[in-house]
C-alpha cells in the first residue's frame, strides 16, 4: 500500500521523540545541569535529545584539544617568572600560515643574543590551530591552549597577542594537560639524571 | 632517519604492465620514456597526444582518465601537462605527458574527445597555467572570475600577499617585526584588476558568452519549433542557494520546468590552495589539506602523506597503518551519515533525518578531538607515522561505536528512509548516470560505484593496509539518485566491517618511523599518491626538485571532477531535480574550488 514506508519511518521518529521523555524520567528531572548525565549523553550509550545547554553546561574538552598556542612561564617561590622559551624560533619557522613573531634579546653590554624573547607576537586571525609549534618545541615552552572563548570588541587591537598575554604558569598548564605534562616532567627527570649521571663518572 | 629506510627493492613499484617498448616502436619518435630521476611515464609529442590517448583506452585498457594537471618547469622554461590513466580491472598508473615551450600562447591538443573526464581539468589549467587546449569545447576560466589577469599557478606570478618565494619568512624571527596584513594590503587594494577596469562599466563577457552559449536558439528564434509558445529561459541557482551546499552555481536553461542544458559555474571559494601548498614546506601542507574537503580531513591527510611518502621512500609502522585506516574508515562514515542526511534536506525532509545522522557523525568527531585535538581539522598524520598515539580509553569508546552503536543506527536510517514512497520516487530514475558515462567522465567513489562500475581504489590499487582486509566494493547499477543513496549506506556497513577487523587487529609499537622532524628532505622526482576517499578518489601530484618547498603540489579532488558529468544527469530532468542530483553526488566546496 502506498504510504507504509512514510508510516514506518514516521515511527522512527516518534522512538527518537520518546526516547528524549524516557531519558527524562530516568534521571528524574536531573537530565540537564548534571556533569554525570552530560557523560553518558554525550557518549556512545546516549539516548534522545543530544543537546547541551551552553553556556551553564559545556562540553568536557578532551585533554588534547588545542586551540590558540600559548607561552609557559616557571614561578620561583618568590613569584619571579622564568620563561621556559629560548627564541630558537622552531616555532615560528614551522608555522604553517606564519603567525608568529619573535624578537630575540640581546645582552645590553656584549650585545650577543641571550636565550630568552624580548617580544613574541602571535596573531591570532591568522593562527590555524594546527599544533604544529607545540609538536616541534625542544623545550615545552609552548603548548596549546583549552580557553576557546576569545571574543574581542576590536579586532584590529585586540587580536594580537603579545608575551604578556600569552604567557600562563606551567600550573596552568598541568592543570589542562595533566596526562601530557607528567610524561614531559618524567622525560625532563630522567635527562637530568642521565646528565647528573655522566658528570659523576 | 637514514638506517630506517626500507630495502629499495621491497618497496619498488610493481611492475608496469606493458612490454617496456611497445609503445615507442608504435609511435615512431612520438613517444619516449621520460627518463627524468625520479619520474615515471611516457613523454608524448603534442601531436601524437590524441592518437596515443585512444591507443590506451581502445586497446590498452586504460579507461579511466583520473588526473590531468600542468606543472611549469620554469628554469627549463617547458610547461608540461601530466596526464594519469587507470585501468579499471586495476593496477598501477599509466603516466603520461606532454611538453611544450613555455612560450605564450602555450598550445596543447584536448583530451576531452578521448576522455571526457579532462573538461574541467584542462579548463582548470588554462585558468592557472595559461596553456590552451586547441579543440576543447568550452575554454573558459573556471575558478578565477573573467576579468582576472594573469595565470596564478605560474611560477613566476606573484600574489597579492606575496612576501617570499618560499616559507619560512625571514622577517619572523629573529627580528619580529610584527605587522597586520591588512596594514599593507588595506580592503580594496588587495584585488589586481585589468588596466582599463572600471566596475559600473565593466560587462561580464564570460557570463554574457555562457548565456549565449547556453541559450539554444534556432533559425526561427526562440522556442522548440513544435508548435508548443515554450521559450526558453536560463535560470542561475546559486550562488547565494541553501541546496547547493556552500557557494555554487548552477546555470540551467529550462524550457518549461525540462532542463534542456547545465552548466556548473565555481570558484567563489577559490584561495588557490596549491599556490600557497608551493610556498609551504612540506610538513606545513598536511594542516592545510584538512581544509579541502573539511567533511573528511583525515583522509585528506592520508592521501597527502602517501604522496610524500613515495617520494620519500619510507613506511609507516604497523601500528601507525591500523591507527590511520580506523581513523579514515570513521571518516568515511561520518562523511557518508553526512551525505544521506543532506540528501535527504535537499529533497525536502527538513532537518530531521540529517540530525539524525549528524548525532551519529557527532560521535565520530569525538574521538578525532579526543585523538587528534580537533573535530574537524584534525591534523593527524604525518611523514611516516601519526602526530600521537591514541588516548588511553579512546578504542574502547571505538569499539562500542562500531560493534554496538552504529551498526544498529545504520540500520534505522535504513528502515527509515529507504522504503519512504516519497524518497522512492524523487530518487529512482532520476539523474541516470550510465556505467561508460561514468567511466568517460572520469567519475568517482560513490557516483561511480553507483553505476555499476565495481572501482574503489582500496581495491584496485590497494594503499596501506587494505590488501590484508577483508571488505567488498558495494556496487548498485542503476546510476540513479536513489542509488546513490544506497551505496552510502553499503559503504558504511563495508567500513563497519573493516573497522571491526582493525580494532581487533590493532598491534601494539611505535607510531613514528625515525624521529619526527619538522624539515623533511624529500629527494626529487614525483608521485602521485592517491587514495579512496569518501567523495571519491582523492589524488595528490606532487613534484619536488630536493628543496624544502614543493615544486609542484597539485591536488585531484573528487568533488570537483564528479562536477563534470553533472549536466548530462540533469538534461532531460525537471528542475527540482538539480537540487537531488546535487545532493546525490555530494561536493564540498572547500575542495571543488580549492
Amino acid at each position: 500500500m502506498y504510504g507504509i514506508g512514510i508510516v514506518r519511518g514516521l515511527g522512527v521518529t516518534l522512538k527518537h521523540f520518546i526516547e528524549t521523555y524516557i531519558d527524562d524520567i530516568r534521571w528524574l528531572g536531573r537530565r540537564y545541569y548534571n556533569p554525570e548525565a552530560l557523560a553518558i549523553r554525550q557518549g556512545p550509550k546516549a539516548r534522545g535529545a543530544f543537546t547541551v545547554q551552553y553556556p551553564e553546561e559545556r562540553l568536557v574538552t578532551p585533554e588534547e584539544f588545542r586551540y590558540i598556542p600559548f607561552l609557559l612561564y616557571e614561578e620561583g617561590e618568590d613569584g619571579t617568572q622564568q620563561d621556559r622559551c629560548t627564541s630558537c624560533g622552531i616555532c615560528a619557522k614551522v608555522c604553517p600560515p606564519q603567525c608568529i613573531w619573535i624578537v630575540r634579546s640581546n645582552d645590553p653590554q656584549t650585545g650577543r643574543p641571550i636565550p630568552e624573547p624580548a617580544e613574541f607576537f602571535i596573531d591570532i586571525d591568522i593562527c590555524m590551530n594546527c599544533g604544529l609549534c607545540a609538536e616541534f618545541c625542544p623545550f615545552d615552552a609552548i603548548k596549546m591552549d583549552h580557553d576557546f572563548e576569545l571574543s574581542a570588541y576590536d579586532r584590529l587591537s585586540a587580536h594580537i597577542y603579545n608575551k604578556e598575554k600569552l604567557s600562563k604558569p606551567v600550573s596552568y598548564y598541568a592543570s589542562i594537560r595533566p596526562s601530557n605534562y607528567n610524561r614531559e616532567e618524567a622525560a625532563r627527570a630522567a635527562k637530568e639524571a642521565a646528565k647528573a649521571a655522566k658528570r659523576e663518572s | 632517519m637514514e638506517e630506517q629506510r626500507p630495502d629499495p627493492t621491497e618497496m619498488a613499484l610493481p611492475e608496469q604492465t606493458i612490454p617496456s617498448d611497445e609503445l615507442e616502436t608504435r609511435f615512431q619518435g612520438g613517444v619516449r620514456r621520460d627518463d627524468r630521476d625520479g619520474y615515471e611515464g611516457y613523454v608524448v609529442d603534442t601531436g601524437k597526444l590524441v592518437e596515443f590517448a585512444t591507443t590506451l583506452r581502445d586497446e590498452m585498457g586504460y579507461d579511466y582518465l583520473s588526473s590531468v594537471t600542468g606543472v611549469d618547469y620554469l628554469p627549463e622554461a617547458q610547461m608540461e601537462v601530466v596526464y594519469h590513466a587507470y585501468r579499471t580491472s586495476g593496477g598501477p598508473a599509466l603516466v603520461f605527458k606532454v611538453q611544450a615551450p613555455r612560450q605564450d600562447p602555450i598550445v596543447v591538443p584536448t583530451l576531452t574527445g578521448v576522455y571526457r573526464g579532462a573538461d574541467f581539468q584542462e579548463r582548470e589549467i588554462w585558468d592557472l597555467y595559461g596553456i590552451r587546449f586547441s579543440g576543447h569545447p568550452d575554454l573558459r576560466r573556471i575558478l578565477m572570475w573573467e576579468g582576472f589577469e594573469g595565470h596564478p599557478m605560474r611560477r613566476d606570478y606573484r600574489e597579492t600577499y606575496f612576501e617570499e618565494e618560499g616559507k619560512p619568512f625571514k622577517n619572523r624571527w629573529p627580528e619580529g617585526a610584527v605587522y597586520r596584513i591588512e596594514d599593507k594590503q588595506p580592503f580594496n587594494k588587495n584585488v589586481r584588476y585589468p588596466a582599463d577596469f572600471t566596475p559600473d562599466g565593466w560587462v561580464p563577457e564570460g557570463d554574457a558568452a555562457l548565456y549565449a552559449g547556453m541559450m539554444k536558439v534556432g533559425p526561427d528564434g526562440n522556442g522548440n519549433g513544435r508548435g508548443l509558445g515554450t521559450e526558453q529561459i536560463i535560470v542561475n541557482l546559486g550562488p547565494q542557494h541553501p541546496s547547493t551546499h556552500g557557494v555554487f552555481r548552477v546555470v540551467v536553461t529550462l524550457e518549461g520546468e525540462t532542463i534542456v542544458d547545465l552548466k556548473p559555474v565555481m570558484g567563489y571559494l577559490h584561495r588557490n590552495h596549491e599556490k600557497i601548498g608551493e610556498r609551504n614546506t612540506y610538513l606545513m601542507n598536511i594542516p592545510f589539506t584538512d581544509r579541502l574537503d573539511y567533511i573528511c580531513s583525515m583522509s585528506n591527510n592520508l592521501g597527502y602523506v602517501l604522496a610524500v611518502e613515495k617520494l620519500m621512500g619510507i613506511r609507516p609502522p604497523e601500528r601507525a597503518e591500523y591507527i590511520r585506516v580506523m581513523m579514515v574508515e570513521l571518516t568515511r562514515i561520518a562523511n557518508h551519515l553526512w551525505a544521506t542526511g543532506f540528501l535527504l534536506n535537499d529533497l525536502g525532509a527538513f532537518f530531521t533525518p540529517a540530525l539524525y545522522a549528524i548525532n551519529e557523525r557527532e560521535l565520530i568527531l569525538d574521538v578525532f578531538e579526543a585523538t587528534s585535538g580537533s573535530r574537524m581539522m584534525c591534523n593527524y598524520m604525518r611523514f611516516g607515522g601519526v602526530a600521537r598515539d591514541l588516548p588511553q580509553g579512546i578504542l574502547e569508546t571505538v569499539r562500542e561505536l562500531v560493534f554496538e552503536r552504529l551498526p544498529r543506527r545504520v540500520d534505522e536510517l535504513d528502515a527509515y528512509l529507504t522504503g519512504n514512497e516519497i524518497v522512492r520516487s524523487r530518487g529512482i530514475g532520476v539523474g541516470v548516470l550510465t556505467a561508460q558515462q561514468a567511466l568517460d567522465y572520469s567519475a568517482a567513489g560513490p557516483v561511480l560505484r553507483a553505476s555499476g562500475v565495481a572501482y574503489d581504489v582500496r581495491r584496485a590499487d590497494p594503499y596501506s593496509i587494505y590488501d590484508r582486509l577483508d571488505f567488498d566494493v558495494a556496487v548498485r547499477y542503476n546510476g540513479d539518485v536513489y542509488d546513490r543513496y544506497l551505496i552510502r549506506l553499503d559503504e558504511i556497513r563495508q567500513s563497519l566491517r573493516i573497522l571491526r577487523q582493525v580494532i581487533d587487529g590493532m598491534p601494539e609499537g611505535e607510531i613514528q618511523t625515525g624521529k619526527p622532524v619538522y624539515q623533511v628532505r624529500v629527494p626529487a622526482g614525483e608521485a602521485y599518491g592517491r587514495v579512496e576517499n569518501p567523495k571519491g578518489e582523492l589524488g595528490f601530484y606532487v613534484v619536488s626538485n630536493g628543496k624544502p618547498n614543493p615544486w609542484r603540489y597539485h591536488v585531484r579532488a573528487p568533488s570537483f571532477i564528479n562536477l563534470t558529468a553533472m549536466g548530462l544527469m540533469c538534461v532531460g530532468q525537471k528542475v527540482a531535480d538539480v537540487v537531488a542530483i546535487l545532493g546525490s553526488i555530494d561536493i564540498v566546496l572547500g575542495e571543488t574550488d580549492r
